[in-house]
């Protein structure tokens, strides 16, 4: 599907700060039931942002009035587990844009990219740096700027580079999707097929 | 400089490479199933194209099907649209669709290699993480998500970075009650659950030429779990014998012709990769996890470890791990009362991973608390167990033997785990309410299921062999 184009982004964050959050909490398998790609945000994080009569749970920073925004900061080896893109769809359908992690699961990477959703991979330093500028001022503003490939702190002014091929970042900014790109390779394929 | 056995076929499958960017991957054969295909058709539909090469597709129902009375329609309403959409788009595209109580159906990973479809040196996706299975016959087959499950449709491509490479060699044989699925749970324990993301696996040395296809398969299966793209194994002879005369393998001169090919699939002795371990079977026994991501193993005689032992950025998921599980630091699982027992699964959900079970629990009866239920992979598993009457050693022994599916390895069915109960399972995921919400998993062989099965608590199976 096309995808929105992606701009620079300034935004307070929500911070979950636990590592290995693997797909199954992202979206859990018994909500991978629909045939669309619609409506997984409301499901997003669902056993560890609800209680079992289906309360929200307070503590939970989904649920956290102090915590807002477009960018979700996750532990160590986010999106592990689970090929599954529902969880991909969960996360840009609550509303997120960007996922700042300091290690990403292959496959939740690609299909992040591939629903305008930006993963932002930082040094275990600058992520605990983000997680500290949170703890002290829930509304800090991060900002990740693509163009340049940059995520800065705004309050401390800290910055650190991040790495995404030209090719996905191209896409990112124009809205550009692969399947129009492969569609356009037909005769160099099926050459590929007769050799 | 030589190139390795992933080297070889990658780059055979290159059709073009965007500078800084992923390569263009052709796709030999692609597998779907009903959870995660539906919107990738609906997108190649919406674009007003057609499936490129419906023939090398095949599709199967496995992740959100019952496994009692297949032969009436599925209750839960959101299941059957599932099963029914795919049965449909199958039909509107002209693809091979083995559904729900069809003979040849069942498990997507177990499916295509008992049918011949997974042949050396080939490229396989489907979009699902255990689609690393396939590597067991030296094809390079990886889980993709449903994005690219609509490129495939679309094109037979997909658009990667080559993954960096990495062996982990396992000398040595494996002792008595020690299976393949203790020697993927040993490597797991040691290189963790992020020990090789960003890395395509070669599993090789004596411990994996000794392991029977099944075995190699098992070990394949759970590479996902060490955050690898994928893991495989150099085809031999073992191979070729298994392939050879399966319902769509090459047949005849075909088949010879083939397997000469197949037998340059190795890597080279000057290649190199970009990281190697290496692991001895001794220091390997039967293993089960303690906590909530596969990486956190140990062995049976073990105890959990202690937290300082645990890296200090680790030590929050460690310690939220052992409270879902309701373990302590420094105890051992021996001796612990365990409710649930589920056999089944595209980990050990297999001929011979039944057979493993039933040496363990012929003659015997379950343990009164023990509430278990065994799931065939697919449906040709099931008609050979019962060719075998491995069946009637369940039945004797008390144990359900259901019809194929996914089953309570993911809980997409009604087959879940209720909250707070642990179970013993021969699946491959113990993350937090993989087996239903609340439901506490430990991951362990058919064998060491099969012990707990009799004695209703965590036992060593090599007391009971």
């Amino acid at each position: 599907m096309p995808i929105d184009k992606f701009i620079k982004i300034s935004s307070p964050v929500v911070p979950i700060a636990i590592e290995n959050i693997d797909t199954d909490q992202i979206i859990p398998a018994r909500f991978l039931k629909a045939t669309s790609r619609d409506g997984f945000g409301d499901n997003l994080f669902r056993d560890w942002r609800y209680n079992n009569d289906n309360t929200p749970k307070t503590d939970f920073p989904l649920n956290d009035k102090r915590f807002s925004g477009t960018i979700l900061v996750g532990g160590k080896n986010f999106g592990c587990g689970s090929s599954r893109e529902h969880a991909a769809w969960a996360i840009s359908g609550y509303g997120f844009k960007v996922v700042i992690s300091s290690f990403f699961a292959d496959i939740f990477k690609g299909n992040a990219l591939n629903n305008g959703v930006l993963p932002v991979q930082v040094s275990e330093s600058f992520l605990a740096k983000i997680f500290d500028a949170v703890k002290k001022d829930n509304k800090t503003q991060i900002v990740v700027d693509l163009e340049n490939q940059k995520v800065t702190i705004a309050a401390t002014g800290e910055t650190e580079g991040f790495e995404i091929n030209k090719y996905k970042k191209t896409c990112l900014l124009n809205g550009y999707d692969d399947i129009d790109y492969l569609l356009s390779k037909r005769v160099e394929i099926e050459a590929f097929e007769k050799k | 400089m030589g190139k390795t056995l992933f080297d070889k076929i990658w780059d055979s499958h290159v059709v073009s490479k965007i500078e800084n960017g992923p390569n263009i991957l052709y796709i030999d054969r692609q597998f779907i199933h009903e959870v995660t295909s539906p919107q990738a058709f609906t997108g190649i539909e919406k674009r007003g194209i057609k499936v490129f090469r419906p023939a090398q597709i095949t599709a199967t129902a496995d992740h959100n099907i019952p496994t009692i009375n297949q032969h009436l329609p599925i209750k839960e309403e959101l299941s059957r649209i599932q099963v029914d959409t795919l049965k449909a788009n199958c039909e509107r595209h002209g693809i091979t669709h083995y559904g729900l109580g069809h003979e040849l159906n069942g498990i997507v990973h177990v499916v295509g290699p008992e049918l011949g479809y997974t042949q050396p040196g080939m490229t396989i996706v489907c979009g699902d993480s255990h689609t690393s299975t396939h590597g067991a016959f030296g094809s390079v087959a990886f889980g993709v998500g449903t994005s690219e499950v609509e490129m495939v449709l679309a094109s037979m491509c997909i658009m990667q970075p080559k993954p960096k490479k990495m062996r982990i060699t396992i000398n040595g044989e494996l002792g008595k009650g020690v299976t393949s699925k203790d020697l993927i749970l040993y490597i797991l324990m040691k290189l963790t659950a992020n020990g090789a993301t960003g890395y395509f696996i070669e599993y090789a040395g004596s411990a994996i030429k000794n392991l029977t296809m099944e075995g190699r398969m098992t070990v394949c299966n759970m590479s996902i779990e060490l955050g690898a793209r994928g893991g495989l194994i150099a085809p031999d002879e073992k191979t070729f014998e298994y392939v050879k005369g399966r319902t769509f393998a090459p047949k005849g001169a075909d088949f010879d012709k083939s397997v000469e090919k197949w037998k340059q699939l190795f890597t080279d002795a000057d290649a190199t990769f970009d990281v190697e371990y290496t692991f001895d079977t001794t220091d390997i026994t039967p293993m089960l996890t303690y906590g909530t991501n596969p990486g956190m193993g140990m062995k049976i005689t073990d105890k959990i470890p202690a937290i300082d032992t645990i890296d200090e950025a680790g030590r929050e998921t460690y310690v939220n791990a052992l409270e879902y599980m309701n373990f302590n630091a420094g105890e051992s699982l021996i001796g612990k009362q365990v409710n649930y027992v589920f056999v089944g699964s595209c980990t050990n959900g297999r001929i011979e991973d039944l057979r493993a079970l039933a040496s363990i629990v012929k003659g015997r009866k379950k343990a009164a608390n023990v509430f278990c239920y065994v799931v065939p992979g697919s449906k040709m598993v099931e008609k050979q167990a019962k060719a075998e009457g491995l069946d009637k050693i369940f039945e004797e022994a008390g144990v359900q033997f259901r019809q194929p599916g996914c089953s309570s390895c993911l809980a997409m069915n009604e087959d879940k785990v209720p909250r707070g109960e642990y179970c013993v399972s021969t699946s491959n995921r113990n993350f937090e309410g993989r087996q239903g919400p609340g439901a506490r998993t430990i991951l362990a062989s058919p064998l060491l299921a099969g012990a707990v099965i009799v004695i209703g608590k965590i036992t060593d199976p090599r007391e009971l062999l």
